[in-house]
């Protein structure tokens, strides 16, 4: 009987306060992504008509030369802009859930330090490199740099969340003097690298997009799948573990779908921040604090702002392409700071 | 039934807090552990539930090592409050304490209309049904307490262990909790928690155990252990310990300077 | 008897005999960094003569007088004090922002100073050709104080600035105006760009007696003003509540260390660009030896920084000889290590 009294009582502090609406908020975040998805196939140095989009799609015919558009670089590029943009929202509400702190991001694990750091080094070694490559390198440093603050905020007794914090700070900070000495250093890997270090999707081609998108879905999939346990752990270690959970085997399980996830995202992008601060913070603010409802919206929402934001990039400086990652903060940030400053209580 | 044999507990390999400790708190009743601050009640608690390793020593339940048993079997029969646990800001009281059934879950055993019914169940005897919906951190501290201790209620364990469930409430929501606390274990719940007013414990407990310096002073019935020899032992302090006017059970009046100068005062 | 205790768990007291010992301590290393640093360089001197011409007590008719002076006084001394001063500032700014926050992770440009000031400077870097020097740092102050402004007038709201609110909205500031930086980067051209890089990461190659005065005279100013604020800050510490309990004028001495804070960072970065790291660890390090009441935090911790950057400065000129790695990348490089080591080695505490 107080089940239908609970669900009738209306949650002010959230959006969707009643439970019942979560499903069908999310079926119309999914609508909206969809509706972005076309959206971003339509808009670039030349506009495209919708119908023409559908029959790019549905009928392609190689001879026409917008379809040859569609196929080969509007719908790779808007494709690896949603996987990117899920995996880094879901990464980051992870993180945020797990270390208690609002203002985590997979970028706190040093991934994207560790990325940036081996695509400079690789290229500083052996030249100018294909995307593939940087590709490569950057998921080797993504993992890297996130084994690295693992092991050191677990040695001297636990990975509590202020130690993993400081050490990914700290790891961070070191990344990126040794990135920078080299491009002060040496020209010609700045040229090269410049536009990468700014995350772009410019030129995301299907071949990698499908090497990095099965680490990204797996990803996905396990943070569903640990996302109860995530909320369990948001109530504090001792909480947590009075309740029969495993706590050290959850951090781990979490840890290792955030560099699936992060680490995927920076290998198809370059580095993009914002996403994975922000969009848990909408998340919630839709939602609340359940993860089994935060984690799919941060991913649809996640998605949403990505692809905005390189439609964004696409129009701004027509026929000038901005780099995705600059574009983000510019799209983003005025939300962010609105939620911040009219919807943070206290 | 939980006992310990021999049990020491420590942080870290530092000195032990805890002392081979031999301890057996019987089931069905209300088990208060007391004494001064830094004595070792709380580790001890700790040690209890899973939330400290022993250093050396067994703590079993029910005749079994609670470290041989998996974590969520043993969060079926034994619940833990931490003292003063903080929930993420917007959790509401229903969330919270559907946090509760996570040791009755699994990756096959989702959330089903059973778990919702104890969930409402636990809001009921805690007195928050129309409170369920609201997040946890904007409610007064009685309310939030008697939510954490709905949360563990709906956990459905045979025993009970609250660190100091009364801190930072007033007198009447203490008293609230407390009153609360003998409901779940007229229903046959075990229950142990660290106090730190001895005249609550003495009230309130079946059991009283005095700890100093992570070894047991006394034990047993409240009359048996609040007692001017016994309070002086643990506390280093002077006491009278007279009759609860209104419980019959022992009261603890300390002296203190003041009292013992005015006193003096009147006798010259 | 209770009150002492109760003070000193509160991180209040004031007598810790540790203080003065180790802010010696730090003086002593940094002397002995400073005349070592001014001994290096590819004019070879001994340190017998890099102290006497330091201290003035140099024969007039020593054949040498004239290029020891030179060297010293006017290659070698500008550059290595700019290096402590700036290092003094940055880490009192840290020490400040950190205790007003209540977070670890606080450092001088939470509030988007080093991103406003970054942004200005790569802007008039890449777009103007040749800006001359003098213009630059009065850009990236202006820059720094602008944005730290802007954040603190959005973070008001109904009479007060909340710590979390401040956090958020400057990281989101430093976000945009971070990648309005790379975006400047990626479209810029190429000599440019490495040249704002090294303005990024810091440098104090080729100050003068100029940016000496300049600086000294802000610090001359601010610190003590930071000092005054050491008795707020303690209070701040144990949570705004209590602070307020204890008749603090919350919103007022926050207000005003945050300028402070602000000023001495955007001072800073104005002389020598964006020097990372040390606002981060100074105060973490210092808090270590020191405890946590302000008083001794704060000096200790401007002289450990100050000593931090005169020794990144030595390790950056020698490292690579006769090419020279800006100090802001060498301070990562030494601190970093450091403080990772002072975080495995300190257990996790108890619960």
């Amino acid at each position: 009987m107080s089940v239908q009294a609970n669900q009738i009582a209306r949650n002010p502090t959230r959006l969707l306060g009643r439970r019942s609406l979560l499903l069908p908020g999310l079926a119309v975040s999914i609508a909206l992504l969809g509706v972005m998805l076309i959206l971003g196939m339509m808009v670039g140095a030349a506009d495209i008509e919708p119908a023409v989009v559908f029959d790019a799609l549905f009928h392609y015919d190689e001879t026409v030369f917008n379809h040859l558009i569609i196929q080969t670089v509007r719908l790779p590029q808007v494709l690896a802009g949603m996987i990117v943009g899920a995996a880094l929202a879901v990464a980051g509400a992870i993180m945020q859930g797990l270390t208690r702190n609002p203002l985590a991001d997979s970028g706190l694990l040093g991934i994207n330090a560790g990325a940036a750091f081996a695509v400079v080094l690789t290229v500083y070694l052996v030249g100018a490199a294909s995307l593939t490559v940087y590709s490569i390198a950057a998921l080797i440093g993504a993992a890297a740099g996130a084994v690295f603050v693992y092991v050191i905020g677990m040695l001297g007794g636990g990975a509590t969340p202020l130690r993993l914090t400081l050490a990914g700070v700290i790891l961070t900070a070191f990344m990126s003097a040794l990135t920078t000495a080299i491009l002060i250093q040496d020209q010609e890997t700045l040229e090269q690298i410049r536009f990468w270090t700014a995350g772009s999707l410019v030129g995301r081609d299907f071949s990698i997009i499908a090497q990095t998108a099965p680490l990204i879905v797996i990803g996905l999939i396990g943070a569903l799948l640990i996302s109860r346990q995530i909320t369990t752990i948001s109530l504090g270690d001792d909480v947590a573990k009075g309740l029969g959970q495993n706590t050290v085997a959850i951090k781990i399980a979490a840890a290792l779908m955030v560099v699936l996830l992060a680490g995927g995202a920076v290998a198809l992008a370059g580095p993009i921040g914002f996403v994975g601060l922000v969009i848990p913070h909408i998340a919630r603010f839709v939602v609340g604090v359940d993860y089994r409802w935060v984690i799919p919206y941060s991913a649809v929402f996640g998605a949403i702002l990505v692809i905005l934001a390189d439609i964004g990039a696409r129009i701004i400086m027509r026929p000038q392409v901005l780099p995705v990652g600059i574009m983000m903060a510019l799209v983003g940030a005025p939300f962010f700071i609105y939620l911040a400053r009219w919807k943070v209580r206290r | 039934m939980i006992e310990t044999h021999n049990l020491s507990l420590n942080y870290d390999g530092s000195t032990d807090v805890v002392h081979e400790l031999t301890l057996t708190v019987i089931a069905g009743q209300i088990t208060a552990l007391v004494g001064p601050n830094g004595c070792g009640k709380s580790t001890l608690l700790r040690g209890l539930s899973r939330l400290l390793k022993p250093a050396r020593g067994v703590v079993c339940l029910d005749g079994r090592d609670i470290h041989a048993m998996g974590a969520k079997d043993l969060a079926r029969r034994l619940g833990i409050l931490p003292q003063g646990p903080t929930a993420p800001e917007g959790l509401t009281v229903h969330e919270l304490v559907a946090q509760g059934r996570y040791p009755h879950q699994s990756w096959f055993q989702q959330w089903s209309a059973h778990d919702e019914q104890i969930v409402a169940q636990a809001l009921i005897q805690t007195n928050l049904s129309l409170l369920a919906d609201r997040p946890v951190d904007t409610l007064s501290g009685g309310q939030r307490q008697r939510a954490w201790i709905a949360m563990a209620l709906a956990q459905q364990t045979d025993v009970l262990l609250l660190d100091e469930p009364t801190t930072y409430l007033d007198l009447a929501h203490q008293i609230d909790v407390l009153d609360l606390l003998t409901e779940l274990n007229d229903q046959g719940r075990t229950i142990i928690m660290v106090l730190h007013d001895l005249n609550q414990a003495a009230r309130y407990a079946d059991m009283i155990v005095a700890l100093r310096g992570g070894q047991i002073v006394a034990q047993g019935a409240p009359q048996n252990v609040i007692t001017c020899d016994i309070i002086r032992q643990v506390f280093g302090l002077d006491a009278q310990v007279i009759v609860d006017p209104v419980a019959g059970t022992p009261m603890c009046v300390p002296i203190g300077r003041r009292a013992a100068r005015v006193r003096q005062a009147a006798v010259n | 008897m209770d009150f002492r205790a109760l003070t000193h768990a509160a991180g209040l007291a004031q007598d810790r005999p540790r203080v003065p010992l180790v802010a010696l301590a730090v003086v002593a290393f940094t002397l002995i960094v400073l005349v070592l640093s001014v001994n290096y360089g590819a004019y070879n001197m001994t340190v017998w003569d890099v102290i006497r011409t330091l201290t003035g007590t140099l024969p007039a008719d020593h054949p040498d007088a004239h290029n020891f002076n030179l060297v010293v006084h006017t290659f070698r001394m500008p550059r290595i004090l700019v290096a402590f001063l700036i290092g003094a500032a940055l880490a009192t700014a840290g020490t400040i922002m950190q205790g007003i926050t209540r977070n670890p992770l606080a450092e001088p440009g939470i509030l988007g100073v080093t991103a406003g000031a970054g942004l200005a400077a790569v802007t008039l870097i890449v777009t103007l050709k040749d800006v001359p020097l003098s213009v630059l740092p009065w850009a990236a102050f202006a820059g720094g104080a602008i944005t730290a402004l802007a954040v603190y007038a959005l973070s008001w709201k109904r009479g007060s600035t909340a710590p979390v609110r401040l956090i958020l909205i400057g990281v989101a500031f430093a976000s945009v105006l971070g990648s309005l930086t790379t975006f400047i980067l990626v479209f810029g051209e190429i000599n440019d760009v490495q040249q704002a890089y090294v303005w990024l990461t810091g440098s104090v190659y080729g100050r003068s007696w100029d940016h000496v005065r300049t600086l000294a005279a802000w610090l001359v100013v601010l610190l003590p003003l930071a000092l005054f604020g050491a008795r707020s800050l303690n209070a701040l510490n144990l949570g705004e509540e209590v602070a307020r309990g204890m008749g603090l004028k919350v919103e007022t001495q926050r207000a005003v260390l945050l300028l402070i804070s602000v000023a001495l960072t955007a001072g800073a970065v104005a002389v020598s660009g964006t020097i990372g790291f040390v606002g981060l660890i100074a105060p973490h390090i210092t808090r270590r030896f020191v405890g946590p009441a302000h008083e001794g935090l704060l000096v200790v911790s401007a002289l450990f920084g100050g000593a931090l950057l005169v020794f990144a400065d030595l390790i950056g000129r020698w490292i690579i000889a006769p090419s020279e790695l800006p100090i802001g990348i060498v301070t990562a490089l030494i601190g970093a290590p450091y403080f990772l080591y002072l975080l495995v080695r300190t257990r996790a505490q108890g619960r």
